[in-house]
């Protein structure tokens, strides 16, 4: 018997969005990099697992920034390696 | 892309005894070096193959002399297979992975497939040990497997079980390992992530070891002309020697606890010439009982040819010696030695435009004798290239032949740019540029001022300087490294440069309430610095013209200074009197006029310089930098006017306070012991979630601090601004108050760990007390201060507590150091690219927009883009 817990509802955790293909591409060429070039976030990350994001995936995060206000984060989703 | 090219990929494999053979020059087989003669053997370990290093010899291998021959090696073959000890981790997986009798990995095809995945999506992914049950049976032949033991440094042994099921180690020797590491199949290896062409298990047993060439082993010649080899040799005639012996007995068939013992003398001979520091394992030892420096010693460490050869280079154009103050140079410049200045040069082409100048210089030669003469000039670089010692007898040739195209070596020079630097340098402030001064003397000169961000001090500290070459050097290092550059600390976007100790204490003393001064004062006080002329005189009486502290001060501000403030001797009054302020601590500055306030740390010092901070927002970096040098000036002239010193009797009550003092600490103790009796009866009523004994504990260290600090009242009450004490407390320079209270009134309870001291005795910290006796003086309490004396036991208490401060800070220093190596070396290659985001050298992002804001927090007002606090209060001209 297992009760589960919503990460994403927590205050804490900021809001994760998976990207659309096109969104993805106009990511890449805004920034002018690669897809190995994206900050990367493990497929068994609590928020990714709940988001339902596969490997492969990139996932915009909003977060309340102490010197933004509000700042966007995009990390591509990988498999953690063993161990 | 930012490098040229790009490492694909980096193979990790092992020396395979036939590439340890096929790199070999020769076979190695005496273990002596020299013949009589001073000739090396041939086949010794200093053969003439394996490279030369005495002068006229030529290398046999490649033809070359000493300085050509890059050395060769050679091997020797070993009786038997020994264990390479960097690698026992290693076997003793794999003898824990694999079959004993066939070699397979203990998992069958499902079991694999369970663990990786289906074979067309593996990954990097490997088999790990855990992977693996321990004793099972083999899948493939249904062996039962064994534990296998592993003892350091390089023994292993099975577990097994005789007839009367008793447990026996069975040792197992390096070819047994050897053997059945040889069996493990290719295919196996792979799913542990060894790649087997590379790196065959088998080849971490050596049947040949390597011998390194001897330029890797130079042997010395000592002042008695004697050789003396380098460790390694020692450590290879070891091995020659054991190795020969046991070759030799098992050739004659010695009894087999012969071999053995050989054997293993052979295993501890080849594991210490590898790894000399091993577990398990004593060092090899030179005859004076210096352990010796083998393979691994002289890679790893500090001083070892990674961190020490090879990240950590030397150079040239530095210099290196003591610091002392100069509070009259500015904080941009740097007082250099002429012995210094006359070795450092700075290469100049020669031009039409400055020919006879250089000319000059060369005449002068490389001698300068006194701090104001003319700069010289150590070498002369003809346009070949070829440089020319400058000399009594060539500098006048030289002088002559100078044409354009020529360049030559100038000394250090007044205003030249050089880096002052600090170590540890943890911060880019820790090296800054500096402008050169010439002074006499042997130490390097710094302003007071600059000690902040270099974190130094002037009890023995050194600092070293370096001169740079090119003009884009110069300039780089001037624009981007100056002082006045740096005065704006990327840590906290605050002014890390500012006033220290005599600066606060004297621009403290000079602007207290309000003072006058007649015009000789005025000008002594403002001498040095920059404003040339006097303002209005705030009053003239009987003739006299006098100015105000005040004005004093006001004449460094600029102009268009609004500012409103408390100043660091505020004490938070709950309703603020601001103008009526009896301590003056209400500070206001009205278009750089200080109308009210002294000031104070607050103000000037380094890491707070309200004052200093707006200027730079305002005005600029430079006249930041102005306002720096003129406020020091200042201060130190402020705190000359009056002088300013400290001694024993500044620590003197009056018999009044002794008798208050007494009277409280008495009291304290009478409540201490009263406590201890409510315990001891049983009537102590525990607080929420603590025993009795905490409970009690917490009341007397309450009792006995609550006393402390009225001892601290005490004092305080008699000692006012007229104590220099006082005057550093409250203006911030140095101390506190809690210093002075240890010092006139009591020292107070010592702690260990935040608690009473109870180590010691049984039932008691010292002999002196009895058994179980909880009251104060037996329990680290100090009643006497510092200037009354401490008793034997007191000291003894105090002594006790002082280590732990002591201990701690030593933890913390080394501890943060490694936080902070490892910090850097993964932060080091990181930077801002211009289209705001923060990455690696390989182009990967780390932050999408620098900071989140793109604030450079070196440009920030603590932290914060705009400091809208200050532009507001600029101009309503009121506090906000
Ligand atoms: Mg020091
Ligand atoms: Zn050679
Ligand atoms: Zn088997
Ligand atoms: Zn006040």
């Amino acid at each position: 018997m297992s009760t589960k817990f919503s990460v994403i509802g927590h205050m804490m955790v900021p809001d994760h969005q998976i990207m659309s293909v096109e969104e993805v591409d106009d990511l890449l060429t805004s920034y002018k990099i690669t897809r190995d070039q994206l900050p990367k976030v493990y497929h068994d990350d609590p928020s990714v697992k709940e988001i339902g994001a596969k490997i492969n995936d990139v996932i915009r995060i909003v977060r309340n920034s102490q010197t933004a206000g509000r700042a966007e984060a995009y990390r591509q989703v990988v498999k953690r390696p063993k161990k | 892309m930012a490098s040229p090219k790009r490492i694909g990929k980096i193979e990790f494999g092992l020396l395979s005894p036939k590439d340890i053979r096929k790199m070999s020059v020769r076979k190695i087989i005496w273990a002596d070096t020299y013949d009589d003669d001073g000739f090396p053997y041939p086949q010794g370990l200093m053969d003439l193959h394996l490279g030369v290093i005495d002068p006229g010899l030529r290398c046999k291998t490649c033809g070359n002399r000493a300085s050509d021959c890059p050395g060769h090696f050679g091997h020797i073959e070993l009786a038997k297979p020994v264990i390479h000890v960097g690698y026992t981790r290693l076997i003793r997986k794999l003898l824990r992975v694999a079959c004993r009798e066939c070699g397979r990995l203990l998992l069958s095809q499902d079991e694999i497939h369970k663990v990786l995945g289906p074979e067309d999506e593996r990954n990097e992914d490997v088999i790990s040990e855990k992977d693996i049950k321990k004793e099972r049976v083999c899948p493939y032949c249904g062996e039962q497997q064994l534990k296998i033991n592993f003892e350091k440094p390089t023994t292993f042994s099975e577990v097994m079980t005789d007839e009367n099921g008793r447990k026996i180690d069975h040792k197992l020797t390096p070819a047994d390992i050897r053997a059945r590491l040889e069996k493990i199949p290719d295919e196996d290896l792979q799913l542990l992530g060894i790649n087997p062409e590379v790196a065959r298990p088998e080849w971490t047993c050596l049947t040949v070891l390597p011998v390194p060439p001897v330029t890797m082993r130079p042997s010395i010649i000592l002042e008695n002309g004697q050789r003396s080899e380098d460790d390694l040799t020692h450590k290879l005639v070891d091995i020659i020697r054991i190795n020969q012996r046991f070759k030799e007995n098992q050739d004659a068939g010695a009894p087999q606890l012969i071999i053995e013992d050989l054997w293993e003398l052979l295993q501890y001979h080849v594991t210490t010439y590898l790894d000399n520091e091993v577990a398990g394992c004593p060092p090899a030892r030179h005859r004076s009982g210096r352990p010796l420096k083998t393979i691994s010693q002289r890679l790893k460490g500090k001083d070892g040819r990674f961190r020490g050869s090879l990240s950590g280079k030397r150079v040239n154009f530095s210099a290196r010696t003591v610091i002392s103050p100069d509070p009259n140079l500015s904080i941009g410049q740097v007082g250099i030695p002429l012995a210094v200045a006359n070795e450092m040069s700075v290469p100049i082409r020669v031009t039409p435009f400055n020919i006879e100048e250089i000319r000059q210089m060369v005449l002068t030669g490389p001698e300068r004798h006194t701090v104001n003469s003319p700069c010289g000039a150590n070498y002369a670089i003809r346009p070949d290239g070829r440089r020319v010692r400058l000399s009594d007898m060539t500098r006048e040739n030289i002088a002559e032949m100078l044409e354009p195209g020529w360049a030559v070596d100038r000394q250090l020079r007044k205003d030249d740019i050089v880096l002052f630097n600090r170590q540890p340098s943890l911060h880019r402030m820790s090296i800054m540029a500096h402008r050169v001064v010439l002074m006499d003397g042997k130490t390097f000169r710094l302003n007071p001022a600059v000690c902040p961000p270099y974190n130094a001090d002037f009890d023995g500290d050194e600092m070293n300087l370096h001169v740079p070459q090119t003009e884009e050097a110069r300039a780089e290092a001037f624009m981007l490294a100056s002082v006045a550059e740096n005065i704006m600390s990327p840590r906290f976007g605050g002014p890390i440069i500012g006033g220290i100790h005599d600066h606060i204490s004297g621009i403290f003393i000079l602007t207290h309430q309000v003072r006058w001064f007649d015009k000789k004062g005025v000008l002594y006080l403002l001498r040095s610095s920059t404003p040339e002329h006097l303002p209005k005189p705030g009053k003239v009486e009987e003739g006299v013209e006098y100015w105000t502290n005040k004005q004093v001060f006001s004449m460094i501000l600029p102009e268009n200074l609004n500012m409103l403030y408390k100043a660091s001797s505020c004490i938070n009054c709950e309703k603020c009197k601001m103008e009526n302020c009896e301590r003056d601590a209400y500070v206001k500055i009205i278009g750089g006029e200080l109308t009210c306030g002294v000031i104070d740390k607050e103000s000037i010092g380094a890491f707070k310089g309200k004052i200093l901070q707006r200027i730079i927002r305002q005005s600029g970096l430079e006249r930041g930098r102005q306002f720096v040098d003129d406020v020091t000036k200042l201060s130190i002239r402020g705190i000359m006017f009056d002088g300013f010193s400290f001694g024993i009797d500044d620590e003197d009550l009056s018999k009044i306070e002794y008798g208050q003092i007494d009277e409280v600490l008495s009291e304290a103790e009478d409540d201490v012991e009263r406590r201890i009796r409510i315990y001891e009866e049983g009537q102590l009523e525990p607080m929420p979630g603590r025993t009795l004994e905490e409970t009690l504990e917490m009341q007397i260290m309450q009792v006995l601090g609550k006393a402390r600090d009225r001892t601290g009242d005490i004092a305080g009450r008699h000692l006012g601004l007229s104590n220099s004490a006082v005057v550093m407390a409250v203006s911030g320079a140095r101390g506190s108050m809690l210093n002075l209270t240890q010092m006139a009134g009591c020292i107070g309870q010592q702690a260990v760990r935040g608690e009473r001291i109870t180590r010691g005795y049984e039932g008691r910290t010292l002999p002196h007390f009895k058994k179980g006796d909880r009251g104060a003086q037996a329990h680290g309490f100090v009643r006497n201060s510092y200037k009354s004396g401490l008793t034997p036991t007191e000291f003894f208490f105090h002594a006790i507590g002082g280590r732990e401060g002591l201990v701690d800070t030593a933890v913390r220093t080394s501890q943060s150091g490694y936080l902070q190596r490892r910090m850097i070396n993964a932060l080091q290659d990181l930077k801002v690219g211009y289209d705001g985001t923060v990455r690696t050298s390989g182009g990967r992002i780390i932050q999408f927009r620098y900071g989140e804001d793109s604030t450079d927090p070196a440009k920030s007002s603590m932290g914060d883009p705009v400091d809208v606090v200050g532009i507001v209060e600029s101009i309503i001209v009121e506090e906000v």
